[in-house]
């Protein structure tokens, strides 16, 4: 398989990852990527039976391992307004951001 | 040798007998680290000068004032008799990836190079629960995206303090650096596909990759959640497994942190090898990686003096009793990288998507007319190369139409790599291993700007390391010498589930065997200048 990331693929996954590039970032990220992609094709070349089970993580969590889920329980934090600090626009105890754009469905 | 060469346990031994104080240990590693860093990274981007290429570069943050007081606090309790913990006194610094409440948390970004954390991680608070002192936050591949640590938004980046222009590794390269040399015995790392054990085999000290689930990942700003393992590093393996059994364990703020007991790891663990079966495999032997040229996948053997480091420790294990286990398969060892680029990036995407300029971290100046484009400005601003090609490959693997032939795939894949474990390990099976022997890296550390820009050779340095972060099994990197640049190298111990005491145990015995050779006496490169330069 030699399918390649065009620069129409490209420019649609930088516009769905909400980045935005130079030409000069553009190009070397893109010839990047296919390379990379050159790399994971070598997967393509092992016989894998359609009945091997994906594997989430490496260890499996059996449940006398793991830890029963907790109560779903509200913990006051002792200081919000230390987090709401960390936000670059605030009013008003609200997060401010520029208008958030609407598209009229149809 | 001054006491911030000392190990960890010993300080804290020798703070109990109160032939030393917290304080002048503190004073002591703050001294070290005056004559040897040079300046933190930071993001000014003055360029490097030639005083710079000399330095080591380890930290970002130095939290003094804070390890000072921590100290005082420390050796009041000692004069009033009570127990100040179990790692009283034991100097450690920790990857910049970790939230320490009023700290800077950056993971080397600029996206979060002005975001102090609101509360600690659990492998730090614990750490500094029982006594140990952290002395700042060391710098990383941004978002512990690389091997070698020049992906930092945070320049100059760390150096190699055996010899400083060349790296020191990656991600962890910071916390690694800051051990070797000898700023302090203990860092806090994190191994994604081999992050603790490539840095620590490239700087001649010992890391550990606990167990997936082991260490709570609680306060880990996340990269791919399913790999990610905090863990040691350390100048000693007693050292690490002192550090481990604190910082291991279950965490009502994790609910990946296993339940299981956590042995005493320090018990036993001069008990030595005989009778242990420990297994040698070609598939370690040899790499595989493309030509970064034409692209096309290249096989070769690894280079003779890490083979001959690796082979040299079988047979003293053997000689101490081991029984060593040859031709030991491990067949799908090289499709960890090519599983890795698709799994680790789609988690990475995932991951990233927080980083939005509206809760907290950079926002972009330019004006924006709408929320989304003050998305992509700050996401552009804020972000370096790598997370750029991290978030492009994620999103790219894991679409619709090709999640089946990529994202599925590459889980199976793991279930594969980790079948290859799970045989040799199998205490019914044909191979019954104890654990693998294997090299850490397929090359000592390289010179900076060797292979920085090629995202394909780089990930290519985690060949021998990722096979053990997919199955989920630990792992711990040991100094085995040097090469005939008098750059490490690292020889690697992979163990079971949850056997990490195994793996202690053998790599103490390793240390005893090899007490006496002339290499564990040569000192990196920054000491021997600082000494002849005091």
């Amino acid at each position: 398989m030699s399918e390649e990331i065009t620069r129409e693929v490209f420019d649609h996954l930088v516009d769905l990852a909400a980045l935005e590039l130079t030409e000069e970032q553009a190009e070397y990220l893109r010839r990047q990527l296919n390379n990379q992609l050159k790399a994971i094709h070598e997967l393509e070349a092992i016989p894998i039976d359609r009945d091997v089970a994906i594997s989430l993580h490496g260890v499996p969590f059996e449940e006398a391992e793991s830890a029963p889920p907790r109560q779903d329980e509200w913990i006051k934090y002792p200081d919000p307004q230390e987090i709401m600090g960390q936000a670059p626009q605030v009013e008003d105890g609200y997060i401010v951001v520029p208008d958030i754009p609407h598209t009229e469905l149809k | 040798m001054e006491t911030c060469d000392l190990n960890a346990l010993e300080l804290t031994r020798l703070l109990k007998k109160r032939e030393v104080s917290a304080a002048e240990i503190v004073e002591n590693c703050l001294r070290r680290i005056a004559a040897v860093d040079g300046r933190p990274g930071a993001m000014d981007n003055s360029g490097i000068s030639a005083e710079d290429r000399q330095r080591v570069h380890a930290f970002i943050t130095l939290t003094e004032s804070e390890a000072r007081a921590q100290a005082a606090e420390i050796d009041k309790k000692l004069a009033a008799g009570e127990d100040p913990g179990p790692l009283a006194g034991m100097p450690f610094t920790v990857k910049d990836i970790f939230c320490v409440r009023g700290t800077f948390s950056t993971a080397a970004s600029r996206i979060l190079a002005n975001f102090k954390a609101p509360y600690t991680a659990t492998p730090v608070k614990r750490m500094q629960d029982d006594g140990a002192i952290m002395l700042g936050k060391v710098n990383l591949d941004e978002f512990t995206y690389g091997s070698s640590n020049e992906s930092s938004a945070f320049q100059p980046s760390p150096r190699n303090p055996w010899k400083t222009d060349h790296v020191p590794g990656g991600s962890s390269g910071g916390s690694a650096a800051s051990v070797a040399a000898g700023e302090a015995p203990l860092s806090l790392g994190t191994d994604t596909a081999g992050s603790i054990r490539q840095p620590a085999a490239f700087c001649g000290v010992v890391g550990v990759k606990p167990t997936y689930g082991r260490v709570s990942r609680y306060g880990l700003i996340a990269f791919a959640s399913s790999l990610d393992c905090p863990g040691p590093v350390a100048r000693s393996v007693r050292d690490a497994a002192a550090m481990l059994q604190v910082i291991a364990g279950r965490d009502a703020h994790d609910a990946t942190a296993s339940t299981m007991e956590v042995p005493d790891y320090l018990e036993g663990i001069e008990d030595g090898v005989k009778g242990m079966r420990i297994g040698l495999s070609p598939d370690y032997f040899r790499i595989t990686y493309p030509d970064p040229a034409s692209g096309e996948l290249l096989s070769q053997p690894l280079p003779l003096e890490i083979e001959k480091a690796v082979r040299d420790t079988a047979g003293k294990l053997a000689a101490m009793g081991a029984e060593i286990v040859e031709d030991v398969p491990m067949p799908n060892t090289r499709f960890g990288i090519p599983a890795y680029f698709v799994i680790s990036r789609v988690e990475a995407a995932s991951n990233l998507h927080r980083y939005d300029g509206v809760k907290y971290g950079l926002r972009t100046d330019m004006v924006s007319t709408d929320l989304r484009q003050m998305y992509k400005h700050t996401r552009n601003e804020g972000f370096g190369l790598q997370p750029k090609l991290r978030i492009l490959m994620g999103m790219y693997v894991s679409a619709a139409q090709y999640s089946e032939q990529y994202y599925r795939r590459a889980m199976q894949v793991r279930s594969l790599i980790r079948t290859d474990f799970v045989t040799v390990f199998d205490a019914k099976g044909k191979y019954r291993l104890d654990a693998l022997l294997t090299p850490t890296t397929p090359t000592t550390a390289f010179k900076m700007e060797a292979v920085y820009g090629d995202s394909v050779l780089m990930q290519y340095a985690d060949q021998l390391t990722v096979p053990a972060n997919h199955a989920g099994i630990p792992g711990i990197s040991l100094p085995g010498g040097l090469d005939g640049d008098r750059l490490p190298i690292g020889i690697q111990l992979l163990g079971a589930d949850y056997h990490e005491k195994t793996l202690f145990r053998i790599g103490r015995a390793y240390e005893m065997a090899t007490e006496n050779e002339p290499w564990r006496t040569e000192t990196p490169e920054v000491l021997q200048r600082m000494n002849k330069n005091p």
